[in-house]
């Protein structure tokens, strides 16, 4: 991508992709919430230093009277962690959040449903980089200290042309074939137990340590973290056989599955 | 409940209406009441296969827009009993086909007959859309050549993430491949793709091969479905189809060119 550098402006606005740790909040009463905030952080006090937060209200269950945010955003602070805003939520909630000057950030409950119903989705990668602005901290960026082990998203059926399937926080695993002009990613591995013939991203929120294993190598093109490999270049070696591929000194590299 | 087939196949000209004419005519000739829908809105041509144009009142959008009835707009076949056209419109736009109308026209169809087969217009737009969204069950037509097998693999797609059935969580819609157009001959010199690579690439279960052949185009321009032709490879395979598609079980036929003996090319059979 070439930068404009005639430009006399200040500033440019450019669409980021970052990851944030989401609070699943479920009710909220203030003492309660810094005890288990406290043993949290106590568990792995280096990586909440700092932290932006967003707090998640999709599975909230208490009374909207109790959602004292400027209680709940001092107590994060007094531990260093900033609440940058609030994901879902009724509009009584969010009206609450804005007055504590937090962000508004689309609900998390929705965004999955879209993405489990298999995207008809025509614009490739740009559009499943820019959908993923917030996603909970990811497995494999980080040794996880809160919830690991989540299982991997499992898809049985053909990727077909013009499909996309995101797993968006971990591992995907695919049971048939990836079809040319179809598109798969995932933050962490993505397995294809049969011909990859379109496109896979795995490791999209920037894991250099995802692999792509599939049964016959075949794809259009091939990411990880941001490196990729087309066709042509997937040709010279492991073309039509079972290969993982992984970075190596940031290349992308194919190995037969029967060497690794 | 009649079973709803829709005939499909993203691509253009590999054969969507050859096939629906036929496969409703077969059909219809085992005794099952069968009445197949042109969805080509602008382009009908499943009349004109039929032989039926001359009898076109009425069409598919003036039932689904209440300015006729659906019987006034049933087209009876001449040579086969219990088989019913309902024509295409040539000078609406697609858009008039409505999901709530399409929708009140199978329901009433559904109340009388035992299949509706569904010929889907070229391309993956409304229209496409609108004849594959009520489907129990596909037939998608495929040549055998790369594009045409990629744009069948995108209207699979489709049918998994936009009809009916997928968007109510029922029973996926089941799949059938028809390819058509095959030239054994061609595919041992390697200029077309065989049954075997077409079958691997769509994961799809076969119902039957169609071969190359002349006789196709000549029932076509006289306006009658081919399956008619019962002397003709052709005509045979459909009626394979058919059987295959009723469950029965029929060993698949001129998948392999077949080697002229010494008096049929004496002869020129």
């Amino acid at each position: 991508m070439s930068q404009d550098t005639q430009t006399a402006a200040s500033f440019q606005l450019k669409s980021a992709s970052v990851s944030l740790t989401a609070l699943e909040l479920y009710h909220f009463d203030p003492d309660d919430f810094e005890a288990t905030l406290r043993d949290k952080i106590s568990q792995a006090p280096g990586f909440f230093r700092d932290i932006p937060l967003i707090i998640s209200l999709d599975k909230y269950e208490g009374p909207n009277a109790e959602l004292d945010f400027f209680k709940l955003i001092g107590s994060c602070r007094r531990h260093g962690i900033q609440v940058v805003g609030v994901r879902g939520g009724d509009d009584d909630q969010r009206r609450l959040a804005r007055n504590a000057a937090l962000a508004l950030l689309p609900g998390g409950g929705r965004r999955d449903s879209n993405r489990n119903a298999q995207s008809e989705d025509d614009n490739g990668d740009e559009s499943a980089a820019a959908n993923e602005t917030v996603t909970e901290s990811p497995a494999a960026a980080e040794p996880a200290p809160v919830e690991s082990g989540k299982p991997a998203k499992i898809i049985n059926q053909p990727v077909r042309s013009g499909q996309q399937i995101c797993a968006p926080d971990g591992d995907l695993v695919i049971l048939a074939p990836v079809q040319a002009g179809a598109e798969v990613l995932a933050a962490g591995n993505i397995h294809v137990y049969g011909p990859l013939r379109g496109r896979a991203l795995a490791g999209i929120h920037g894991a250099t340590e995802a692999r792509v294993f599939c049964q016959s190598l075949e794809a259009e093109l091939v990411s990880i973290a941001g490196h990729y490999k087309i066709s042509e270049d997937l040709q010279e070696n492991g073309w039509k056989s079972p290969v993982q591929l992984q970075l190596k000194d940031e290349v992308l590299v194919a190995t037969p599955l029967d060497k690794a | 409940m009649a079973r709803i087939i829709v005939v499909t196949s993203g691509k253009g000209g590999v054969g969507k209406t050859t096939t629906s004419a036929s496969i409703s005519t077969g059909l219809a000739r085992r005794g099952h009441k069968t009445v197949v829908i042109d969805f080509d809105v602008g382009l009908r041509n499943l009349d004109l296969i039929m032989n039926c144009e001359r009898r076109v009142v009425y069409d598919f959008v003036n039932v689904i827009q209440g300015d006729a009835t659906l019987n006034q707009a049933l087209i009876r076949d001449k040579r086969v009993e219990s088989l019913y056209i309902l024509p295409a419109s040539q000078t609406r736009e697609k858009e008039a086909l409505t999901k709530d109308g399409v929708e009140a026209v199978i329901n009433e169809l559904s109340e009388t007959f035992d299949y509706i087969v569904c010929d889907s217009p070229a391309g993956i737009e409304h229209g496409a859309q609108m004849a594959l969204y009520y489907a129990d069950e596909a037939i998608v037509v495929t040549n055998p050549e790369v594009s045409s097998v990629r744009d069948s693999d995108r209207i699979l797609g489709i049918l998994q993430s936009k009809s009916r059935r997928a968007e109510m969580g029922q029973d996926p819609v089941k799949e059938h491949l028809l390819l058509t157009r095959y030239d054994p001959i061609r595919v041992e010199k390697g200029e077309m793709l065989s049954v075997g690579d077409v079958e691997e690439i769509l994961a799809i279960p076969l119902l039957g091969v169609i071969p190359e052949s002349q006789v196709v185009l000549n029932a076509s321009n006289q306006g009658t479905p081919v399956i008619l032709e019962d002397e003709s490879d052709a005509g045979q395979a459909y009626d394979d189809a058919v059987a295959r598609l009723l469950g029965e079980e029929r060993e698949h036929r001129f998948m392999t060119a077949q080697k002229k003996g010494f008096f049929a090319r004496m002869f020129k059979g």
